[in-house]
């Protein structure tokens, strides 16, 4: 398969970007100043992430589109207003998760952004469940670039007035070069800040923009970084189709009146709810400064094992090594003692809560619409 | 103090008498990133030609680190395992691995000079 480039390769490249393959795309995992600065510079200014590797979903259709999309989704769809975002999964039958997504309920439907590694699988996966009357597009004539840390909504209101209303989990239509853009506040560092879908002819402006307004843009590797201290999951990795959202810690996305509804994955999510899961996902942090990576076992105090670790690296902002992972509910408390078996040799850890890093969202001064 | 050597695990070795000091090449730093963790051998252990006695860590991944000669560990460089930045900021200088005390001198000849090393390190990273 060839790989894929973004609109703002040359761009990224420009800027001394070192490329890797990430789901089939070449993306930048770091610039010239290296991972450590990015990841501070997005904490304590201002950072511009191009994921527009990310699938773009846009599905047109009325109430009985919300209906259909319910039997889908365990998010309750029909309470949200028009702009608002979710956080969702779609799962298997079995409660595993096939993608975690995005869903904002826009004017004439659904936008929904997906993995780039699984965007098409989820595709065809809905588009099987939905009646054929529903138009589903994939948009690849648009890039999505995200804006965070605290500089950023006043370089973005700057480019883009207006912008600072927009709550947190809500967006908007806005215009920039006389063109429609699609604005929502969110993302995936534990920051507060902006997703940005705009047009490929559009995305290096905005883009060169930003940057003379004073924000810096930043490769997959502080974006890591900034989601691990945050406590977010990344795809593949701490969440999969052998994890189910309650074993991933992440009950919370599940609407609570939907329950007892039907969706799919619904009767596993269910029994999960009632009964309990064998494993959780949590937080891991290493007793000295030893990084324990993916795959890392984990064992208790007796030598048994106990579960593994699914993400481990340095987090520059807590100044230490930090990780998650699954582990055998009975360990799952705040502070339990555990060990992590790196190079042969057994570390000491504590299992912690999450985030690492205290999130740092603003809530924004109105929803521009209601 | 004899010409700088290299290995092909990306170390550099300087002598003095039966002593060598051994640290990794700025090549091999650039690559790996921001180092954040090392991990040293123990002193008056013994290391053994192309094996493993340390670790760096970037953000990115961890990269074993191999003695590019034998010999008893005489001295370890702590101020890079409590800053491991140390490593970036000047690798073939002041952020030096470990020393050794020479087993066998005669592998120092197998090592590359530094014009074969920058030919080496551009051949295998293109």
């Amino acid at each position: 398969m060839n790989v894929k480039k973004t609109t703002l390769f040359n761009l990224h490249k420009k800027h001394g970007a070192k490329f890797v393959n990430f789901a089939g795309y070449e993306m930048p995992i770091q610039y010239k100043d290296g991972i450590i600065a990015e990841h501070n510079t997005t904490r304590n200014k201002s950072g511009i992430f191009d994921v527009s590797h990310m699938g773009q979903l846009f599905i047109k259709g009325k109430d009985d589109l919300t209906e259909s999309l319910q039997k889908i989704f365990p998010t309750d769809l029909k309470k949200l207003s028009i702009n608002q975002s979710k956080y969702s999964f779609l799962m298997k039958e079995n409660g595993g998760i096939y993608d975690d997504l995005i869903i904002t309920k826009i004017e004439d439907g659904y936008m929904i952004i997906l993995n780039a590694a699984c965007k098409e699988n989820d595709l065809s996966i809905i588009k099987s469940k939905l009646d054929s009357k529903f138009e589903l597009i994939l948009r690849d004539d648009l890039s999505l670039v995200a804006i965070q840390g605290p500089e950023s909504k006043d370089i973005l209101e700057k480019i883009i007035p207006g912008v600072k209303k927009i709550k947190f989990m809500n967006g908007n239509k806005f215009s920039f070069n006389l063109a429609d853009i699609y604005i929502t506040r969110s993302g995936y560092t534990g920051e507060d800040g902006f997703e940005i879908s705009i047009n490929n002819n559009l995305v290096n402006k905005l883009v060169e923009k930003m940057i003379e307004h004073g924000s810096n843009l930043i490769g997959l590797g502080a974006r890591d970084t900034l989601r691990l201290e945050a406590g977010l999951c990344l795809y593949g990795h701490d969440i999969n189709e052998e994890t189910s959202p309650i074993e991933a810690n992440l009950k919370w996305a599940i609407s609570k009146n939907r329950i007892n509804d039907e969706f799919t994955g619904a009767k596993e999510i269910k029994r999960q709810f009632d009964e309990g899961v064998k494993k959780l996902r949590v937080g891991i942090k290493p007793d000295s400064k030893v990084i324990a990576r993916e795959s890392t076992k984990i064992f208790d105090e007796k030598n048994n094992q106990i579960g593994k670790i699914t993400s481990g690296t340095f987090g520059p902002s807590v100044n230490g090594p930090i990780a998650m992972g699954y582990v055998s509910n009975l360990f799952s408390k705040s502070n339990t003692r555990v060990f992590l078996e790196v190079r042969g040799k057994k570390i000491p850890a504590s299992i912690c809560d999450l985030p690492f890093y205290k999130k740092n969202y603003v809530k924004g001064e109105i929803n521009v619409r209601s | 103090m004899s010409e700088v050597k290299f290995s092909k695990e990306h170390e550099w070795v300087t002598v003095a008498d039966d002593i060598a000091t051994i640290g990794i090449t700025k090549h091999a730093a650039e690559l790996l990133g921001d180092i954040v963790f090392t991990e040293l051998p123990d002193k008056g252990s013994n290391a053994e030609k192309d094996k493993t006695v340390g670790v760096v860590e970037s953000t990115k991944a961890a990269s074993d680190v191999y003695t590019p000669i034998s010999g008893e560990v005489v001295d370890i460089n702590q101020s890079i395992v409590d800053d491991p930045s140390k490593i970036n900021s000047d690798p073939e200088g002041s952020a030096w691995f470990f020393k050794l005390k020479i087993k066998d001198k005669s592998e120092i000849d197998t090592l590359m000079n530094r014009e074969e090393y920058e030919k080496f390190a551009k051949e295998s990273s293109s």
